[in-house]
């Protein structure tokens, strides 16, 4: 593979197609700034600030936008809140679709045809994959991402982190749990943080 | 490959098939898995730039490479750019062979420079645009899928074709895929989430589930009763 694609990318370069030091700024833009970090911030910030979470509720494009995210594979996205009632799941079944700007690239489970084929069938056993289990009551809601709308789900925030800084509780939100297969880290699990509840 | 093709084959549409294994979970930083991987995530982002397609025809390209089912995601990125490649007339697949320019360049949209990659990427390409006449459907309305198989790119996956769910969000008109894949030009229509009750779906589904997807006003038509 690396030959064919060291060809490929000598022939676009020859033909005046592509600037090959493009490819570098591409190629850093996801492994530094475009990350799931960013969805994080977006999360945290919806934790400590309520008018924050009406926004990302009714118009989430311009909540993200408003910490500087947005643009490729995240023109148009929709919040999903996480409740006691219904567990949110993301999938693009037909390819990979998945809210860049906050997430980042996806994972390569995201991708791969054992969770596209099973999680809009079996979501419960598709969490069992990922070690979560969700109490019997809960509706699973699973959203196929079929067109250009992109979904991020935004957890529960965990109990016991009253008086957590947004930073801090930004290190809770995992990526999983912003795709609704993971629920975010365990509070007590960070000793460097004062738990005040 | 550039126009409707009487045998339109996709092997991309999963959802709800049987035999695949488990899913294997990935820690959050392993983004890529061969040298080779980042480099064709950013090829396919800087050569979309020479504006001879779009994602529609991106996706109609990979969904029908014959061995699919064979290749790793990135595969499938190199492989539909290839294709897409020669498709749409940018280089001859002796060129893809030989790893060299043999013939002269056709003309493109424009080149993407480094320094214009971060802009590039913040800006998107929304696929929202004015309507061309009002929504057929309202929040609420029960709605039915289309049945069939279609012999051309399409965004309404097989699990839910010919099934009734309900409408819950309008999302305004998007430029359809099923056109602007085939060069027949964007045809914006509205397009909806529409939730289906997983047991419409699925004999062996668990209660309280759902399951929704994004479908274009010319997927759907009304059921009975409503609207």
């Amino acid at each position: 593979m690396d030959v064919r694609v060291r060809a490929l990318e000598t022939l676009l370069t020859e033909k005046g197609y592509i600037d090959p030091a493009a490819l570098d700024e591409v190629i850093d833009a996801y492994q530094t700034r475009i990350g799931p970090r960013n969805g994080a911030r977006v999360v945290a910030r919806a934790w400590v600030d309520p008018d924050f979470a009406t926004w990302l509720r009714t118009d989430a494009n311009a909540a993200i936008a408003s910490l500087g995210y947005g643009g490729r594979q995240g023109e148009h996205m929709v919040a999903l809140e996480q409740t006691d009632d219904t567990h949110h799941m993301v999938v693009c079944t037909l390819c990979s679709c998945y809210p860049w700007p906050v997430l980042g690239l996806p994972p390569t489970w995201y991708k791969s045809a054992p969770y596209r084929s099973r999680v809009v069938r079996d979501p419960h056993g598709v969490l069992a994959d990922f070690g979560v289990a969700l109490p019997d009551d809960i509706g699973v809601r699973v959203w196929d991402s079929t067109a250009e709308i992109r979904y991020l789900v935004i957890p529960q925030r965990p109990a016991g982190t009253d008086g957590w800084s947004e930073e801090q509780l930004a290190r809770l939100v995992t990526r999983d749990s912003m795709i609704g297969v993971g629920l975010p880290l365990d509070p007590s699990t960070f000793d460097d943080v004062e738990v005040t509840a | 490959m550039t126009g409707p093709a009487d045998e339109y084959v996709s092997h991309a549409d999963l959802g709800g098939t049987l035999g695949h294994g488990p899913v294997v979970p990935e820690p959050e930083g392993e983004l890529f898995h061969h040298a080779w991987e980042p480099r064709v995530l950013a090829l396919n982002v800087v050569a979309g730039a020479t504006g001879k397609w779009h994602t529609d025809i991106s996706r109609s390209y990979r969904e029908r490479l014959p061995d699919y089912a064979d290749l790793s995601y990135y595969e499938v990125w190199l492989a539909g750019l290839e294709r897409v490649l020669v498709g749409r007339g940018l280089v001859t697949d002796e060129e893809l062979d030989a790893g060299h320019a043999l013939v002269p360049p056709i003309e493109i949209a424009g080149v993407l420079a480094a320094d214009r990659v971060a802009d590039a990427l913040a800006a998107g390409r929304p696929a929202e645009r004015e309507p061309s006449h009002p929504a057929r459907f309202a929040v609420g309305d029960r709605v039915r899928t289309r049945a069939g198989r279609v012999d051309h790119h399409t965004r309404l996956p097989g699990y839910v074709a010919g099934r009734v769910g309900t409408v819950e969000r309008v999302h305004g008109a998007h430029v359809f895929p099923d056109t602007h894949a085939h060069d027949l030009g964007e045809q914006p229509e509205w397009l909806y989430t529409v939730v289906f009750d997983a047991i419409d779906l699925w004999d062996d589904a668990a209660p309280g589930q759902t399951v929704s997807v994004d479908a274009w006003e010319p997927y759907l038509s009304p059921v009975e009763g409503t609207s």
